[in-house]
């Protein structure tokens, strides 16, 4: 049983954002950096299932500049076997990344599931794993938040609006995008650590796998701060009196309520 | 000018506002604007759609459509796409629009932004704002290439007009081949709750660590009921066990943008801001002054929020009265 898992490597979500020189991205100067924690998810959804499974083996994958080779080694150090970095200029947008993936993947012997994170803490935008799936003309399910499995078959419980739940079957190969509630993450061990500062990491270049910017769908420009605030207006008063100041202003001021 | 389609979402015959915003303001802008629908038997969606403003309606209905899987909905829209040839394709940012769209812009070679907030049309050619870094910061997106271009919207975002009802609908149909597919949707196992989801609501209350306990979330359901809201919760109170994870928002939760955001007892940690702050207008009710919360908030008040909602809940029934 082939398992990969594609993580990305995001600013700590306590990182305060600073626009970099051209507006085109964020300055990266002094960021901390983790796994995205949807991320995570997958990475220990592979983990127990290669557990279960004798002779399984799980690959981790990330996309981006060098940096991203120390997210790979988190996971290594949580237990992956192997860990491959796909040479990503910083300013890939979805598409190029998802074509990237996708055809690093199409590179491997064989690919029996692929693990996402429902979506990155850095864009939100929730398109890479479904787009690796569509390019690898495989089935997706996103936001998954628990997996029966019956041999290649997977029951996923896919969470919807209103805490309704989708029971949706594929059988491998597939991707699935995780969400909380599918497991809860293990932490790397300082053996684990160490050793996995001594594992290899291989390097695949977009030219090895026909993947250029021409593959960049959209661009990212003019990144702005949102606007600061004015200062809000303070109702005082008692309890009742803040109350019903309050509900005068959203119902006949702001109008929202 | 542009041609536009418009994926129409519905479960179980009841569309989502979401979509009909996307009509609304793709008419209002002047676009051949076309309502793509896909179920089973959902005809009676197609009147509602052109009273937004839905120039011409499309309806992929078969058997196997009544329930929504990412596959056949992809192969359905995919169809009418292909079909149709727009310059512009939209849905609603929602649990199905962003699971669909990626798998659509892969089947038409269309470029995508999801998770837009703001739209502009100008020619041919769509302009879009999303957030990023969960709303620490915006960036408008930039479509490259020739290619179909497609957005996923965030509900609320545009705002909702009133329907014109005296319009039917101009509808035709689309056939759609749902042969060897490789997904199954079992069953859809319902949830419970009564009020709206917190990313679609259009007034959330937020309760934090500060409401001590599950039960004390009472207080603010009994609001949220009054008004017709959803009940949010910050990082501390899911974690603390108070709400289930679904109802988070911030970074590690839902984004949203309601028109109002009630914060009951909640600091505002950063990652709770990026999850509110696109919100229209904020509200804090904290019994510290200098809770971060109060920096972002239209309206503040400085008290026991044990106090101030019940008082707040009355204040609102009267009102509705």
């Amino acid at each position: 049983m082939n398992l990969y898992v594609c993580i990305k490597q995001v600013p700590d979500t306590e990182t305060k954002i600073k626009v970099n020189g051209d507006a085109s991205g964020i300055d990266t100067t002094g960021i901390k950096w983790i796994m995205s924690s949807y991320d995570e998810f997958g990475v220990e959804e592979a983990l127990r299932l290669k557990e279960k499974n004798a002779g399984a083996t799980v690959t981790v994958v990330s996309a981006g500049p060098d940096r991203v080779v120390e997210t790979l080694r988190t996971a290594l150090a949580m237990g992956a076997d192997n860990a491959i970095h796909v040479e990503l200029p910083e300013t890939a947008d979805s598409a190029m990344t998802a074509k990237a993936l996708a055809a690093t993947l199409k590179k491997e012997a064989k690919v029996d599931l692929v693990f996402f994170g429902k979506e990155a803490l850095d864009d939100g935008a929730s398109q890479v794993p479904q787009l690796v799936a569509a390019h690898m003309d495989i089935p997706a399910v996103t936001v998954v938040c628990g997996i029966e499995y019956a041999g290649t078959t997977l029951k996923c419980k896919r969470e919807i609006e209103g805490g309704s739940f989708e029971m949706v079957e594929v059988s491998a190969p597939a991707v699935i995008a995780g969400s909380k509630g599918l497991n809860e993450p293990r932490y790397a061990t300082l053996p684990n650590i160490m050793k996995a500062k001594k594992k290899e990491v291989k390097a695949v270049k977009l030219a090895d796998i026909g993947v250029s910017s021409a593959d960049q769908k959209v661009k990212m420009k003019n990144l702005q701060l949102p606007p600061p605030k004015q200062a809000g207006k303070k109702i005082d008063g008692d309890a009742a009196a803040q109350a019903h100041g309050l509900a005068v202003a959203l119902h006949n001021e702001a109008k929202v309520i | 000018m542009a041609k536009v389609i418009v994926f129409i979402e519905q479960r179980e015959g009841k569309a989502k506002k979401a979509s009909f915003e996307l009509v609304a303001a793709s008419a209002a802008a002047g676009n051949e604007t076309h309502a793509v629908i896909i179920g089973d038997s959902v005809t009676a969606i197609a009147n509602e759609a052109a009273q937004y403003g839905a120039n011409k309606i499309h309806l992929v209905q078969d058997a196997g459509l009544k329930l929504y899987s990412a596959e056949s909905y992809a192969r359905a829209l995919t169809t009418a796409i292909k079909s149709l040839s727009p310059e512009i394709v939209l849905a609603a940012h929602t649990p199905m629009g962003k699971e669909l769209m990626p798998t659509v812009s892969v089947q038409v070679d269309g470029a995508l932004a999801t998770d837009c907030t703001s739209l502009a049309f100008s020619g041919g050619k769509l302009q879009a704002k999303r957030p990023v870094y969960s709303g620490k910061a915006m960036v408008e997106v930039e479509f490259l290439g020739s290619g179909i271009q497609m957005a996923t919207v965030r509900p609320n975002a545009l705002g909702l007009p009133k329907p014109d009802t005296s319009k039917t609908a101009d509808a035709s149909n689309i056939s759609v081949d749902l042969s060897g597919l490789k997904t199954k949707i079992l069953e859809v196992v319902k949830g419970n709750s009564a009020r709206p989801d917190v990313t679609e609501a259009a007034i959330v209350v937020s309760g934090g660590r500060s409401l001590k306990s599950a039960e004390n979330f009472k207080i603010l359901e009994d609001l949220a009921d009054t008004v017709g809201a959803a009940v949010g919760a910050s990082r501390a109170a899911v974690d603390a066990g108070f709400r289930p994870h679904r109802d988070q928002v911030g970074q590690t939760g839902k984004v949203v943008s309601p028109t109002c955001y009630i914060a009951c007892g909640i600091s505002g940690a950063i990652q709770h801001l990026a999850g509110m702050r696109t919100s229209k207008v904020i509200v804090a009710i904290n019994s510290d002054p200098q809770a971060p919360i109060f920096q972002i908030a239209d309206y503040g008040v400085v008290g026991d929020l044990f106090q101030v909602v019940p008082a707040l809940t009355n204040e609102f029934k009267k009102i509705k009265e």
